[in-house]
């Protein structure tokens, strides 16, 4: 694999955003990813929500661990800083960061592999402290990039490319994510765009732990009859439980945008994320009852979709540690240092 | 023989049952009163009822280091009775609780016991079971202010001090003393041939803790990011820079921090928050020990690799493995100078006592920042844990943070372009941007192969490329790290090579070995990569001593490693069973190496 820079060419007729730019300009390099990975998919579903949302690319940092779906951060906001960590890890990255710097935009984006084994640790401590980021799970139910070995997410049943089944019980990140606490839950589809750009819009505005799950299938060992994360599959047991979309705080919700029997809830810049339950009696502020509603469905194989949990009262991991509002990293010197006289006062004590 | 202000004793408790108060107490008279004093608490790694044992040397001369000989015992703990009795020096004495008999197989004729009736004194005068215990304690205090004439006035001062605002516990507290006070006076022939006079040797010293002193050195260096997991025995250095940030972080207004400190889910995580942290743009650590080392090694590469700066403080306890948690020893040389996979290499710093640990630790964002590197602090349990008698901290107001090769709104504004790993002016230092200050300013941070301009490579020559300037740039911060101390002596044709803790027992041991006319030049170094400096003495030398507290002589083999000087030339002394270094284990081991030669 080699880094192809995409040439930069800029069309007239390519619409602008308030910020003047085109969505060429939240592009990042050329993929190296197989031709019709999921992946890419997401990562074209990025690139659209940051350019609708006008978020500076260079306020941004992208992060990851390791894997197909961790490269994507390449892929998109070139003119963001990027941090491609270690494997599992980018939780930890992202906690430092965010202590670090508060006005960044963090997005995290993580695989299967990345999030639900070698780094579920660090992925759950992550949602208890909710970290103030966006964080996007590329599920394939495979490793993708040591080609092809069960993942955690892998359901039971679901059959390999060399034909072998698995096993075990899957690690469900939508219900994890939900018992653990997180303040902003969904899962979705790479195939499914509509749905994917209004939740990572709401989620890059939640204030906490974004989480969406996304079912992204991996074309090259994990799309085959059989397995239970291809495309065909997720398009047959695709239910969307609740439509989410996200209306930025300039507009005012307007009747039209709430259709049927809405909810909305105020992000913390005054924007909105409006809700309509499509299954009957969804309660997507409920946390008892959408765990119970999606263990239900689960065991008729349906694969729920859209915002699936929203806390109206997030307090982000800046807020719990009573952090002073904006960047500890350049905070005058003197205000961190107490000085020679006060360390001759302190002395006293050690005497 | 009178043996005034050279002396040491021990206290043998058990854990848990407030001896801790009652020590801390009688090496701070004692400090007060103008003597050099040092204590070492030699402790399980248990939270009630083990054996537990306070040492406390007293000198004249300013020797600091721990002395295995002790003169008197306070043998409170009969479960550890017959050791304690073993380890008083012949013609010593025993301090013990003669509410019960003595058992007779415990007399030893060579040591004078001293019975005092502790428990029936409390039993007395205190009534709760707790109360009896933690006052038992204080009373033995009493006992030993009469017996080795420590000043009754600085005792009452300073539990004024302390139970200032506990009135209730100050009185129990000067009952106890004055209990186990007046019962010596009355049975004993005060004070003891080994007993106190008031000097003037302590008035610009401090007794601080490594810990402490380097949470410290963290606020003053203007860290703002501190991520641990606890650990013995470094758990009380984010206990010190907590409190001190609350003492001096907190804005007065809004109450709000200008520090964060994460507990972490463990130290992988701990230190991906640092990296994380720094990345951003904050001076951020992570206080730990061996066994966090263990587990920070990939992510201690990927800073390595992709230079990200990082301060990681390890205070060194005994492993390998669990170890002994609660004992003492420099066994992570190596695994700190090259820590995790491929080819790497650290810098470590390393400081001898408290003082250079708060020094070090604010110093050490500095070297992280200016390298864009991870930078380990090297302590050990016993620099980390235990008071230490040290020079006053001082602050040179005119410090401002070297914050390295960042490059701001405007530079980047300015800037041509901008390519994260391009060694622009030679030193092997890029230029760093921030994230979020400057669209020109991005990059692609990442532990893949990547060439100069930040790309990701499989070139071979691309890669290579940007190895060997990190490796030029960690061996050109040789020289920007604290310089090793060097004492040459006139006519010394040998040397004695040492690092951090083991610092006072060579400086004694030096001094004892004058005496029987063997003379050695002395070098501590204090930072990895050696500097020239450090080659050269050890050229200069035909035979180097090089003493330190781990089995495999890890001081030894790196400075073979990285100076280039032969074994042969290099002579290990080592003590590693646990307890701080003491001069008889240097001079023994230097004294054999000869004997050897000759
Ligand atoms: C410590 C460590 N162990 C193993 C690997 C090898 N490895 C790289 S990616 C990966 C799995 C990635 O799977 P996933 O996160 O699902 O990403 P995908 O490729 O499927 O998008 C593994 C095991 C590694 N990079 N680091
Ligand atoms: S191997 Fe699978 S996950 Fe990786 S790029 Fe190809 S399709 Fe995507
Ligand atoms: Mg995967």
């Amino acid at each position: 694999m080699t880094y192809i820079a995409k040439p930069k060419v800029h069309h007239p007729s390519l619409k602008k955003n308030a910020l003047g730019l085109t969505r060429r300009d939240y592009e990042g390099a050329i993929t190296t990813l197989c031709a019709g990975c999921g992946h890419d998919s997401i990562t074209a579903a990025i690139v659209q929500a940051f350019w609708e949302l006008d978020i500076a690319p260079h306020t941004v940092a992208k992060l990851s661990g390791i894997g197909c779906s961790s490269k994507t951060p390449a892929y998109f906001l070139k003119e963001a800083h990027g941090f491609n960590s270690v494997h599992g890890r980018m939780p930890a990255i992202a906690t430092g960061a965010g202590c670090a710097n508060q006005t960044l935009t963090m997005i995290g984006v993580s695989g299967d592999g990345d999030s639900l084994s070698i780094g579920l640790g660090q992925l759950c401590h992550a949602i208890r402290r909710n970290v103030n980021m966006l964080y996007v799970l590329e599920n394939n139910g495979v490793y993708g990039l040591t080609k092809g070995q069960f993942s955690a997410s892998a359901d039971p049943g679901s059959m390999s490319k060399k034909g072998e089944a698995n096993t075990m019980d899957a690690i469900d990140s939508v219900l994890l994510a939900l018992t653990l606490g997180a303040t902003f839950v969904a899962r979705s589809f790479s195939g499914d765009k509509a749905q994917l750009v209004p939740l990572i819009k709401a989620g890059l505005a939640h204030k906490g732990f974004a989480f969406i799950d996304v079912i992204s299938p991996c074309v090259t060992f994990n799309d085959h009859e059989g397995s239970t994360k291809s495309y065909a599959y997720t398009r047959e047991h695709q239910v969307e439980v609740v439509q989410a979309d996200f209306v930025p705080m300039r507009d005012e919700i307007t009747a039209e945008q709430t259709p049927g029997a809405a909810k909305s809830v105020m992000m913390h810049d005054g924007s909105w994320v409006t809700f309509r339950s499509v299954a009957e009696n969804y309660d997507a502020t409920n946390r008892d009852a959408a765990y119970n509603y999606i263990r239900e469905r689960q065991k008729e194989h349906e694969v729920l979709t859209g915002l699936l949990y929203i806390s109206a009262d997030s307090r982000d991991m800046a807020e719990q540690n009573e952090l002073i509002p904006g960047p500890l990293t350049n905070l005058p010197f003197e205000t961190l240092c107490p000085g020679s006289a006060e360390l001759d006062k302190l002395m006293a004590r050690f005497r | 023989m009178d043996r005034v202000n050279d002396f040491a004793f021990k206290i043998a408790t058990a854990n848990g049952t407030g001896s801790a108060s009652a020590n801390g107490l009688i090496m701070q008279a004692i400090f007060r009163m103008g003597i050099p004093v040092t204590g070492k608490n030699v402790f399980p790694s248990n939270i009630q009822g083990l054996p537990t044992w306070y040492e406390i040397r007293v000198n004249k001369h300013g020797y600091t280091a721990r002395t295995p000989h002790f003169d008197l015992m306070v043998a409170l703990n009969a479960a550890t009775y017959a050791k304690d009795v073993a380890e008083v020096r012949a013609g010593g004495w025993l301090l013990f609780d003669s509410s019960w008999p003595l058992d007779e197989k415990l007399k030893r004729p060579d040591v004078t016991y001293l019975g005092v009736p502790l428990a029936e004194l409390c039993n007395g005068a205190f009534k709760g079971v707790r109360e009896r215990i933690l006052m038992k304690n204080i009373a033995y205090a009493g006992a030993l202010a009469a017996l080795l004439g420590i000043d009754t006035e600085v005792i009452r001062q300073l539990t004024q001090e302390k139970f200032a605002k506990k009135p209730a516990l100050l009185a129990s507290n000067d009952t106890a003393i004055a209990l186990g006070y007046n019962y010596a006076k009355d049975h004993f022939q005060c004070p003891l041939p080994i007993h106190l006079e008031r000097m003037d040797e302590t008035k610009d010293k401090i007794l601080i803790d490594g810990n402490t002193a380097a949470g410290l050195g963290c606020v003053y260096g203007g860290a703002t990011v501190g991520a641990w997991y606890p650990i013995t025995p470094s758990t009380s250095m984010m206990e010190g820079f907590k409190g001190f940030c609350q003492k001096y972080r907190v804005d007065k207004e809004t109450k709000k921090h200008r520090y964060a400190i994460i507990q972490a889910e463990d130290e992988l995580a701990a230190v991906g928050m640092v990296i994380g942290a720094s990345w951003a743009g904050a001076r951020a650590f992570t206080p730990t020990s061996g066994p966090g080392i263990s587990l920070m090694n990939e992510f201690i590469g990927l800073a390595y690799y992709s230079e990200v700066p990082a301060v990681i403080f390890d205070v060194q306890r005994t492993g390998p493995s669990t170890g002994m948690p609660t004992r003492t020893q420099q066994g992570d040389l190596m695994l700190c100078a090259y820590a995790s996979h491929g080819d790497t290499r650290h810098i470590c710093i390393y400081p001898a006592d408290p003082k250079e640990a708060f020094e070090f630790a604010a110093k050490s964002f500095d070297i992280a920042e200016r390298f864009q590197t991870p930078v380990f602090v090297l302590t050990d349990l016993d620099i980390g844990m235990n008071d230490w008698m040290v020079p006053k901290l001082t602050w040179d107001d005119s410090y401002r943070p070297d914050r390295g090769k960042v490059l701001s709104a405007e530079e980047l504004e300015a800037a041509k372009s901008f390519y994260r790993y391009l060694d622009i002016d030679g030193d092997g230092v890029p230029q760093r941007s921030l994230p979020g200050v400057h669209p020109k300013g991005a990059y692609f941070t990442r532990g893949s192969g990547h060439n100069k301009f930040g790309a990701y490579t499989e070139d071979s020559d691309e890669y290579q490329e940007v190895l060997d300037r990190v490796n030029r740039k960690i061996q050109n911060a040789a020289r920007a790290l604290p310089a090793p101390v060097i004492r040459k002596t006139p006519g010394a044709k040998m040397g004695l090579v040492t690092v951090g803790g083991c610092h006072a027992a060579c400086m004694e041991a030096l001094d004892l070995l004058a005496k029987d006319g063997i003379h050695l030049d002395y070098m501590r170094v204090r930072g990895f990569p050696f500097s020239d400096e450090v080659r050269q003495f050890l050229a200069e030398h035909d035979t180097n001593f090089v003493v330190e507290q781990n089995r495999d002589a890890q001081l030894r083999s790196l400075l073979m490693l990285d100076t280039g000087t032969p074994l042969t030339k290099l002579e290990s002394v080592r003590y590693y069973a646990g307890f701080p270094m003491s001069a008889h284990h240097v001079i023994s081991g230097v004294k054999a190496k000869l004997e050897k030669a000759a």
